[in-house]
């Protein structure tokens, strides 16, 4: 963009990630790895020893491969910076991910869209767990109050033996806009996924949700998780998909939407699929208001019914 | 303090608060003993205005302002709070933040004191959500935490007892004590004569009505002699 130079395109993105109410000091930390990407340009790369980010810049974002060596268990979690400051934009990360086996991280990703009125942010990631590597990803959107951005976040990910995945998606700051997120995991022997989505659906946001676990070794274990509040006009669809392939598999799908008003829409689409008559696969789903009772708890205690509510969602999205 | 003149409720045609009149003084502790069903519950929802029970006649003021119309909200802005019988679970909500909320953002020692008053222990309490992992009597000790954190004028306190072992009780009740020392009226409501006793006047609820009013030990009395073993609950005529 015509007049962003790259230290203000940095401090940019790092005075809007401490307004969202990040600590900038983490992305400042030298023993701390982290990726800074502005629309498709990378302003800073700190790998450290063991992890290796390759970047590489495209005309509408960037190709990223993340490589975790084997053995290496990184100290610090890992900071991953994606954002677009302007009004308008496209933003496109296609992310390779190698954990190598007997890895250990933990992935913090800040997507900062403070300004956006016509915005999209895509992600596209191919992820390799490897034996007994354990990979932590949570990933945190910063919106602005104008809803005008789509998010599109879809990884395929494979957690060999003995391998751990888990994931957060919180998009709870600011205005949803409109999100198709979808995930699916494979998971082999021992291995385990612990999927999460927690996102807050005001205004007309419109909010697509697929979580997919594939239990397929033996004694894998899966757990697809989401918590929705909706208000307003906001529309939400949640799918979450377990299937149980192998002996000893365990998978469990958890889904709870909560509306606030009588305009916003939840559906939720449990599904559990059983091949093998040793696995098992159980879900619950519930769909509701907010509990009255908690409100009231709240209220007597001094709050007022708005700050009540706004207590309660924080809790449930936290 | 809070002045309650023949106040009634019905719901679905059925009378269920009937020419209820209540005195509570300021620095009181005032029990109200019912046995099962006789309108404690309701009573308690009534004066802090919760589950949407609206009075269908009579007059309800505090330190002499009519609270009738107001939000749960402003009754608590007023000094009322309720502890409930059976405390809500909040997902992700801490005690630390429930007890900083109820407080208005108290000092983290003086947060930790409320939870010691109750019988808990801060350490291992403080960082835990207000979920199904507490136990009922757990989060009974917590509620009345919260209560205290608040500092009051008037505290209803919905069967405090109730879920709270024997040997937790004692330090429930001086924690009920010691809010009522630094300035808290209380109204007390159970069916546990042990918990009215610490009571300054205790009121015998029948049928939606006072049927009496005295000293705690008179009263309590009173009710053991007539009320557990009476066959007509809530037929006041008997």
């Amino acid at each position: 963009m015509v007049g962003y130079t790259v230290e203000k395109e940095y401090q940019g993105m790092i005075d809007a990630y401490e307004k969202a109410g990040g600590d900038k000091r983490v992305l400042e930390t030298k023993d701390v790895a982290k990726l800074v990407v502005h629309e498709n340009r990378v302003l800073a790369n700190d790998p450290i020893k063991g992890l290796k980010i390759d970047t590489e810049e495209t005309k509408s974002g960037v190709k990223v491969n993340f490589t975790v060596a084997k053995g290496t268990k990184v100290p610090h979690p890992v900071h991953l910076c994606f954002g677009l400051l302007p009004k308008e934009g496209l933003q496109e990360i296609i992310m390779k991910v190698d954990a190598q086996d007997n890895s250990q991280v933990s992935v913090i990703a800040h997507c900062i869209f403070p300004n956006a009125v016509k915005v999209i942010h895509k992600m596209d990631a191919d992820i390799e767990i490897g034996a007994n590597a354990r990979f932590d990803y949570k990933e945190t959107h910063y919106h602005g109050e104008d809803g005008g951005i789509e998010v599109i976040p879809k990884a395929k990910v494979r957690v060999n033996k003995g391998g751990v995945w888990q994931s957060t998606f919180a998009l709870s700051q600011g205005m949803v806009g409109k999100l198709d997120y979808d995930f699916e995991v494979v998971c082999l022997e021992k291995a385990v996924a612990e999927l999460t989505v927690k996102a807050y659906g005001k205004g007309n946001d419109d909010i697509k949700i697929v979580e997919k676990i594939y239990l397929n070794g033996t004694g894998a274990r899966g757990l697809a998780k989401s918590r929705l509040v909706l208000g307003d006009k906001a529309r939400a669809e949640v799918r979450g998909e377990t299937y149980g392939n192998a002996p000893y598999a365990r998978g469990h799908v958890d889904c709870m939407e909560l509306v606030n008003g009588t305009e916003a829409v939840a559906v939720a689409i449990p599904i559990v699929s059983v091949t093998n008559d040793k696995a098992k696969v159980t879900h619950e789903a519930a769909i509701g208001s907010i509990d009255r009772k908690q409100v009231e708890t709240l209220m007597a205690r001094g709050l007022d019914e708005d700050r009540a509510v706004d207590v309660i969602v924080k809790g449930i999205l936290r | 303090m809070l002045d309650v003149e023949k106040l009634q409720l019905t719901l679905n045609g059925k009378p269920i608060i009937n020419d209820f009149s209540l005195h509570v003084d300021k620095g009181e502790i005032h029990g109200i003993l019912g046995e099962n069903g006789t309108g404690k519950t309701t009573v308690a929802n009534l004066i802090m205005g919760t589950n949407n029970y609206k009075p269908t006649a009579g007059k309800m003021t505090f330190e002499g302002q009519d609270i009738s119309g107001l939000s749960v909200s402003q009754r608590a802005q007023r000094g009322i709070t309720l502890a409930w019988q059976e405390p809500a679970r909040v997902e992700g909500l801490t005690v630390r933040d429930y007890l900083a909320l109820s407080s208005h953002n108290g000092q983290a020692d003086q947060l930790e004191r409320f939870l010691l008053m109750v019988g808990l222990e801060p350490a291992q309490y403080m960082d835990r959500d207000i979920d199904a992992t507490l136990s009922g009597g757990e989060r009974k000790r917590i509620e009345l935490a919260s209560v205290l954190a608040m500092r009051p004028k008037l505290a209803i306190l919905d069967e405090p007892d109730s879920g709270i072992d024997i040997v937790a009780l004692p330090r429930l009740l001086n924690g009920i004590i010691e809010m009522n020392r630094q300035g808290a009226s209380v109204l007390l409501i159970t069916h546990s004569e042990r918990v009215a006793a610490i009571a300054h006047r205790v009121s015998i609820l029948c049928a939606g009505t006072i049927i009496r009013t005295g000293p705690a030990a008179e009263s309590s009395q009173w009710f053991k002699n007539n009320c557990l073993t009476c066959p007509h609950i809530n037929e006041p005529e008997h």
